[in-house]
């Protein structure tokens, strides 16, 4: 079986004191994950989805400092619907129910304290600035894309939809053709 | 047909997004279960140590394929309704392989990083501010990129479709995948916790 090690640099002093519960079982986690994205298919007809949030937030954001320039800028404008706020868009409520949700089981599990996910030989400071770039690299990945690990691997992987197919075998491609080099900041 | 209950009128916009928290709620929920908070659990999916990744994926992926099949084939859900994000092939490809790198580069997808920042772990919490620059940046340069995010544009298409193979076939066909993936990832797992082990004698 493989074993996971957490090297987790922990500043809660709390935390030291309670061991945190296995993970699930991935089968079973995932069957969990399929229902809820089953129910989200059979209440509503769309999927899950993370990056859709963000695009909402940010164009909100844009509008806020610069109303005419967001109504004019094509990829922000498709956020800014005339009558609906964006952040009554249906992924906002999403993700704000999934920071929740994580919370949740993390508290029942022992699992929420202040720390860093890291490999051993890396440090603090160069983990949280490939944090920041990666995120950057994922967003223009989500936009070129038109979602992200939810919204088109999961979501459109389960309806066999084209695109969201190609798109996953990238994900692993990309992922897998660049691991050797950022394995310091892990193992 | 009597789903998808939204799209039917059975409720209304706000009530909607009352049932996206709900939906949220459950998603967070097993995406924290599986793990998926923590970076290097995630990570590991391509130092091949631990195939999580992979399994909870398409567990999730099987499993909710299924119940549209089902639900679809008895006469409940009208799967013509359920909305599928059209296909640009050159821009989902370019953008695949850029979050595939962002990845391994971050540690975390969206919706992974935003359960990594509920439970407490700083280096989530940037990920996502780095998220939100880049998208940002992807929409003040949106005139320079507009070419590449519109390319490769062919419309809504499923595998059906393209590969000319009745759709019950190709589901089954991906259980069978899935199930082979499955048994291969517990023993490519199995390989490299052995090596893991020789290498410490």
């Amino acid at each position: 079986m493989a074993s996971v090690t957490h090297d987790v640099v922990h500043e809660g002093a709390a935390e030291k004191a309670r061991v945190a519960q296995p993970y699930m079982n991935p089968y079973l986690a995932g069957i969990g994950l399929g229902l809820v994205l089953l129910a989200a298919f059979v209440l509503v007809g769309r999927g899950l989805g993370a990056s859709g949030a963000f695009n909402s937030t940010i164009a909100w954001l844009v509008s806020l400092v610069a109303p005419g320039y967001a109504r004019s800028n094509e990829f922000l404008s498709a956020y800014l619907e005339e009558g609906t706020h964006p952040l009554k868009a249906w992924l906002v409520f999403e993700v704000v129910g999934a920071f929740v949700g994580a919370l949740l089981s993390g508290l029942l599990a022992g699992r929420v304290g202040l720390g860093v996910e890291k490999g051993p030989r890396v440090s603090v400071g160069t983990r949280l600035a490939l944090a920041f770039v990666g995120g950057g690299l994922m967003a223009v990945g989500a936009a070129f894309a038109r979602g992200c690990t939810s919204g088109q691997a999961l979501t459109g992987g389960a309806l066999l939809n084209l695109g969201s197919w190609a798109f996953m075998m990238c994900v692993f491609g990309g992922a897998y053709a660049v691991a050797a080099f950022f394995r310091r900041q892990w193992r | 047909m009597s789903a998808p209950f939204y799209k039917l009128g059975a409720f209304g916009d706000e009530a909607s997004l009352i049932v996206a928290f709900l939906i949220g709620i459950g998603f967070g929920f097993f995406l924290e279960r599986a793990g998926f908070g923590s970076a290097r659990k995630l990570v590991s999916q391509f130092y091949l140590n631990d195939l999580a990744v992979f399994k909870v994926m398409f567990t999730a992926i099987v499993t909710a394929m299924l119940g549209v099949t089902y639900l679809s084939w008895a006469g409940v859900l009208d799967l013509s309704l359920v909305y599928l994000v059209p296909t640009y092939w050159i821009a989902q490809v370019v953008g695949g392989l850029l979050l595939g790198v962002g990845f391994v580069v971050g540690g975390y997808c969206p919706g992974t990083s935003v359960v990594s920042t509920a439970t407490g772990k700083l280096d989530g919490l940037v990920f996502l501010l780095g998220f939100a620059a880049g998208t940002l940046g992807f929409a003040l340069s949106f005139p320079l990129v507009k070419g590449l995010y519109a390319a490769g544009d062919i419309g809504t298409k499923t595998l059906p479709q393209v590969l000319g193979v009745p759709y019950g076939i190709l589901v089954f066909g991906v259980v069978l995948m899935a199930v082979g993936g499955f048994m291969g990832a517990t023993w490519v797992e199995k390989w490299m916790a052995a090596k893991a082990a020789r290498a410490a004698e």
